[in-house]
């Protein structure tokens, strides 16, 4: 077992938030058409009440901060919030779009000792970033900003998102990630907006292109792995938790609301009312979100991908129910291995049908 | 005997979690975990104290172990952490010592 395999396994005997998630703020230089968030200024935390937090995030155990938005860089008090941060020793991971980041911000952020910054790119083509960030010249300003960071040997990330618009350009963002010296990672998942309101999800990729992804190995590297028929379903299978999402980890909005995780809007309180520890060890929606087992999911748990599945609680949520299945990771366990879903049979959508597809393999019998 | 020196690597993230200390350098994201006599001598790498004061007051202080072992194992375990990048060492006293977390001893 890994040593972070076991802190994860410790944190969870010990009801440890091990890792936090807090957006500064929802305000953003950018405009992503498919952004979850609303970009207004609801009134912030400041910059006292967040450096409160962290003191009860390192009191509680928190050990891996990541410091994000909207673009967290906005906020004139950022580099204020990482310095305490760092002070208190958090491993501080950063998610920006880096078009604040100059030579000066990336030598503070090299001095303040960040672990790693994360950066959308959207395609390797300016008019393509350009137009889902719908921001002129923000393509040039974040490369120019991954390399001021990378010439202070910070570890960067380039996240590509996939959708409609850029389905094409994943080679491409992957090449100029090896050209700068980045790592690269690939997510397909569009997430509703935090309202509820659906209609960003008009911009997924649509099943053909997922396929081509999870069978490209050089984006999930072992494909035949990767695309593995699911393991069989055991007692054990059926005991695990779903995710980490409220065990383990946690997310806390610009405004103080504590949710389990950011892609799952189930508000469980607020640190301007009551300490962060009260709610992580008493909020009754954390005790409903750690009650529940795989055996316990309302169709999943009879699922063959049961086990495999990437199953997130937080859109399973967003689409109703916390113990249903989630449409968007029903899909993609479909389309790694060509086996149907219980969520699919459930929702009674023929795969083809269901998901638009045009042309994918045959659909293998369950019994075989 | 030379005296030595030790300092918090500036780059290294820390929590304890149940007793037990982690430690992750953002130099090369590797996470390490230390020993309880590890833990007292990484907390108390302030720069200024020097490595054998540090055996004395408060490694033979709070574990079962004599002075000139202790100091031989501190020895050891300080130019291993170093070499791993989350402790410095040097021969006169650190001038930029990570200043140390609130709350620590």
């Amino acid at each position: 077992m890994s040593l972070m395999a076991e802190l994860n396994g410790k944190a969870l005997r010990l009801g440890v938030p091990l890792s936090a998630h807090l957006d500064l703020t929802y305000r953003c230089n950018e405009r992503c058409e498919h952004c979850y968030l609303d970009h207004e200024d609801h009134g912030e935390m400041t910059t006292s009440e967040i450096e409160d937090l962290l003191r009860q995030f390192a009191d509680a155990g928190v050990f891996f901060l990541t410091l994000s938005g909207g673009e967290p860089l906005i906020r004139r008090d950022c580099f204020e919030i990482i310095e305490f941060a760092r002070s208190l020793r958090f491993n501080v991971k950063l998610k920006t779009n880096a078009i604040l980041i100059r030579e000066r911000e990336a030598l503070r952020l090299r001095e303040l000792g960040v672990e790693q910054v994360q950066i959308s790119v959207y395609s390797h083509r300016p008019e393509v970033h350009d137009a889902i960030t719908k921001i002129a010249g923000s393509l040039e300003r974040t490369l120019a900003a991954i390399r001021f960071l990378r010439s202070q040997d910070l570890r960067v990330t380039i996240a590509n998102v996939l959708m409609r618009g850029n389905r094409a350009h994943s080679a491409g963002v992957q090449a100029l990630a090896r050209e700068l010296g980045a790592h690269y990672t690939l997510d397909p998942t569009i997430t509703p907006m935090m309202d509820g309101n659906t209609s960003v999800l008009r911009l997924r990729a649509d099943a053909s292109d997922i396929s081509s992804y999870f069978h490209n190995p050089d984006l999930v590297g072992d494909v035949e792995s990767f695309c593995a028929p699911p393991v069989t379903v055991d007692n054990e299978v059926l005991e695990a938790l779903p995710c980490s999402a409220g065990h383990t980890s946690c997310y806390v909005s610009p405004y103080g609301d504590v949710y389990p995780c950011v892609q799952f809007p189930l508000t469980c309180g607020n640190v301007r009312r009551e300490r962060f520890l009260e709610i992580w060890r008493n909020s009754p929606q954390l005790a409903e979100v750690r009650s529940i087992r795989l055996k316990n999911l309302t169709t999943c748990s009879s699922c063959t991908h049961a086990g495999s599945c990437t199953r997130c609680p937080g859109l399973a949520y967003m689409e109703g129910n916390m113990r249903g299945p989630s449409t968007a990771d029903c899909e993609k366990s479909f389309l790694r291995t060509g086996i149907v879903t219980a969520g699919m049979r459930a929702r009674k959508s023929t795969p083809l049908a269901g998901l638009g597809l045009v042309q994918i393999q045959s659909v293998p019998s369950l019994a075989s | 005997m030379s005296e030595k020196y030790i300092a918090r690597a500036k780059a290294v993230a820390a929590r304890v979690l149940g007793g037990e200390m982690m430690i992750m350098s953002a130099s090369n994201s590797t996470l390490f975990s230390l020993s309880d006599v590890a833990t007292v001598i990484w907390e108390a790498a302030d720069g200024r104290t020097s490595l054998s004061e540090i055996v004395a007051v408060r490694v033979c202080t709070e574990f079962d172990v004599q002075q000139d072992v202790a100091y031989r194992d501190a020895e050891l375990l300080v130019e291993e952490l170093a070499m791993r990048g989350i402790l410095r060492v040097s021969s006169q006293p650190v001038l930029d010592p990570e200043p140390a977390a609130p709350g620590d001893r």
